[in-house]
């Protein structure tokens, strides 16, 4: 059995003719967790938004396989379906549009694309009982408009709400703990542990070591000027924290 | 194949106005043009007393003397009104004793709008007079109503009927001489609904009326007359259509509401005429004149949706007269294309410790202009007198415009008014944050702009907030750029 879930090769994209990418590979299997880090303006956000399909990056060659199907052929939102979350790393907030609301409308949506029914009232409300508890929102965010007034924390955590009722095969946590206190930061690494499963992947973004020491990756890549230039275990983490990333720059100087 | 940008735009352009079908039923229909004998044609027509007859003929004089008002922000080309028809009333042989008799022509039209009588009797409970170019054709629920003494009924049977109350209160709210548009409409004004609700009845059901201008060439100006006696309370919704067509179609109607003292009149609006097409032509005219008055205690609440017409011209207003009484105003306008709205209230505190709300959104996409007026007016004798408004613009594009007017007037020291205000544009980051959770482009509009519009759909009854919601979808599909 194929145990690929998305396989990245020669990627390159640019916006408004500057190449941000200048040739990814990257191959993620069911069952893994993967790290991106790197400096500020490495391309690690580019890379997230090309995968969820944000229209203001061209890509310019290259080719992404996720399972069995060319992801650059599909709308933003048939990747949804397909089962591509994306945490944002700044949730937009949406007055007027109840939480619920929101969710509801993109679950039955994505059914539709399945030819599933629309969920049910009774399930649906169940459902928002069992996921909501796994990342602690408070019961009255639920039916507030979506990230309308929730605090830093709050717009993370109801990212991670989101992706447990969305419940997708490839994850994309884009600087998820950034703007996270502690304890937060633990609350939702929490999360994305527990929906961690042998069909899923989970691709984790991040500036820093810290939330690494929460969601434990197989796997850590440097991405730095639109290349990944170094991929390890969760050591090469470390040995960034301890660093720096002139360790790296200097490295590739050479 | 995926589906391209191409097919949503074909697939718009031809779903874009789902309304627009003509009726074929032979109508009688008076020769074009305006003078006194089609006043006189119109009264004899529809069998009026003398006393109706003298009030058109006086209005025709006061409306020849007037001057079409220009201080609207909208453009467009005056009506020639000489080269309307001002009575078209769909042809039937005789007197109907009931909804099965209606020409079943008629009854399609109808069933298309989606008010078929049995299904509306059955499962909401909402009376519908139905008022097709200048006629009412069909009131439903009249009995069970009767029972309870409230009349309802199209304007011709109340003024024939019930003379006392229709010569008591039209025009008490809007004389002739209030301004061009009530002028021309008190001349020539065909149809329309009158309802009565007797002391300390509360109505059981929504009442509503159906509006559509079937016939080309015909103006529609219908007037309606809501008296909500002591105590006593109504909600009261109008719907208006029209087909489309090439010419622009004019529609100028008055609207008068008596709340007496202890009353509440709940009035909704969801205004559909045809706004022309994606150039701007054709499309209904909307010079709508509507206006209460509160008496003690009493509250007057208008909720209107506005997505159609060419060029919109109106202003719900309320009078406070009465100590106490309450008047209110949620608004959602949205032009598209080339649609024009110059559209508001005017809340008029006269009496002690009266209090006022204005919730205005606005949505402009496509080239269109949209226009907040409003008037706040706190008299001499109204203390503590309160208002609060908020008028809110969204815009679609960058080729739109929102605009607002907001005139206040306070001659009293211990009135409260408070007025907020803001402009903001849809964010391509909210679109691609839904489209990111699967949630298409329509949908995601539709999402991001009922949300916007919560406050003002909220109020309107639950059957009706569906049909708005869909409404507002319909109106603004693929309108973001």
């Amino acid at each position: 059995m194929n145990k690929n879930i998305i396989n990245i090769k020669g990627l390159k994209c640019e916006i408004e003719g500057k190449e941000i990418l200048k040739g990814i590979d990257l191959q993620i299997n069911k069952g893994e967790i993967h790290a991106i880090m790197g400096p500020n303006g490495s391309g690690k956000s580019t890379l997230s938004s090309v995968l969820a399909g944000k229209d203001e990056y061209e890509v310019t060659s290259g080719s992404v396989d996720y399972l069995g199907k060319d992801l650059l052929d599909l709308s933003p939102e048939e990747r949804s379906w397909e089962g591509v979350f994306l945490a944002f790393q700044y949730p937009v907030e949406i007055p007027g549009v109840s939480n619920v609301n929101f969710l509801r409308t993109a679950l039955n949506e994505r059914n539709k694309y399945k030819r599933l029914d629309p969920v049910s009232a009774k399930n649906f409300l169940a459902m928002v009982k069992e996921k909501s508890a796994l990342v602690g929102l408070d019961n009255k965010l639920k039916n507030r408009s979506v990230n309308e007034g929730f605090s830093g924390g709050e717009k993370k955590r109801n990212e991670i709400f989101q992706m447990a009722m969305l419940e997708p095969t490839l994850s994309i946590l884009d600087e998820t703990d950034s703007g996270l206190d502690i304890d937060a930061l633990r609350i939702v690494s929490n999360g994305v542990n527990q929906l961690k499963s042998n069909e899923n992947a989970t691709l984790v973004i991040t500036h820093y070591q810290r939330l690494l020491d929460y969601i434990v990756p197989d796997f850590v890549h440097v991405l730095y000027d639109g290349k990944i230039v170094r991929t390890g275990g969760k050591e090469l983490a470390l040995e960034l924290e301890e660093k720096g990333y002139d360790w790296i720059k200097e490295e590739l100087a050479v | 194949m995926a589906y391209t940008e191409g097919d949503l735009k074909k697939d718009l352009e031809n779903k874009e106005y789902e309304f627009g079908f003509v009726t074929d039923i032979e109508s009688d229909k008076a020769p074009n043009g305006l003078n006194e004998s089609i006043v006189r044609f119109i009264s004899e027509k529809k069998n009026e007393p003398d006393w109706l007859l003298d009030y058109r003929l006086k209005a025709f004089k006061i409306w020849s003397n007037m001057i079409e008002p220009e201080w609207a922000h909208v453009k467009y080309e005056k009506p020639k009104f000489q080269d309307i028809s001002y009575y078209s009333a769909p042809k039937q042989k005789k007197e109907l004793a009931n909804l099965d008799e209606v020409d079943p022509e008629l009854r399609k039209t109808m069933d298309k709008l989606g008010i078929s009588m049995e299904e509306q009797k059955r499962l909401s409970g909402v009376a519908v007079d139905f008022v097709m170019d200048s006629v009412s054709v069909a009131t439903s629920f009249k009995e069970k109503l009767g029972e309870l003494g409230i009349i309802f009924c199209s304007f011709s049977e109340a003024v024939q009927n019930h003379p006392e109350l229709v010569k008591k209160y039209m025009g008490s709210v809007v004389p002739a001489t209030d301004n061009f548009y009530a002028a021309l409409n008190a001349a020539v004004f065909s149809d329309g609904s009158f309802c009565y609700i007797p002391k300390g009845v509360s109505c059981p059901m929504e009442l509503s009326t159906y509006f559509r201008i079937n016939d080309s060439g015909t103006g529609q100006f219908e007037r309606t007359l809501v008296v909500a006696d002591k105590g006593s309370y109504v909600s009261y919704l109008e719907g208006c259509t029209a087909p489309q067509r090439d010419e622009n179609q004019l529609h100028a109607a008055v609207v008068e509401l008596i709340a007496l003292d202890d009353a509440e009149i709940k009035y909704s609006t969801v205004q559909n005429w045809y706004p022309g097409d994606k150039q701007g032509k054709g499309g209904v005219f909307n010079f709508v004149t509507k206006r209460g008055l509160c008496h003690e205690r009493s509250k007057i609440s208008w909720t209107q949706v506005e997505t159609g017409s060419a060029v919109t011209w109106k202003y719900p207003s309320c009078i406070l007269k009465g100590d106490n009484a309450v008047g209110e105003f949620y608004s959602v306008a949205v032009t598209n294309n080339h649609q024009q709205a110059d559209t508001g209230t005017k809340m008029i505190h006269i009496g002690k410790n009266t209090k006022s709300t204005i919730i205005s959104k606005g949505i402009s996409a496509g080239f269109s202009q949209n226009s907040y007026r409003g008037l706040v007016r706190i008299g001499k004798g109204a203390d503590k007198a309160r208002n609060f408004s908020q008028c809110d613009s969204l815009l679609m594009t960058d080729r739109c415009g929102a605009h607002t007017f907001p005139y206040i007037e306070c001659e009293n020291s211990t009135a409260q008014i408070e007025h907020e205000a803001t402009t903001s544009k849809i964010g391509e980051d909210q679109i691609f944050y839904c489209l990111q959770r699967g949630i298409s482009e329509e949908k995601a509009i539709s999402l991001i702009v009922n949300g916007y519009a919560k406050e003002v759909l909220n109020q309107l009854p639950m059957e009706f907030a569906v049909e708005a919601q869909k409404l507002l979808e319909i109106s603004l599909e693929g309108s973001v750029g």
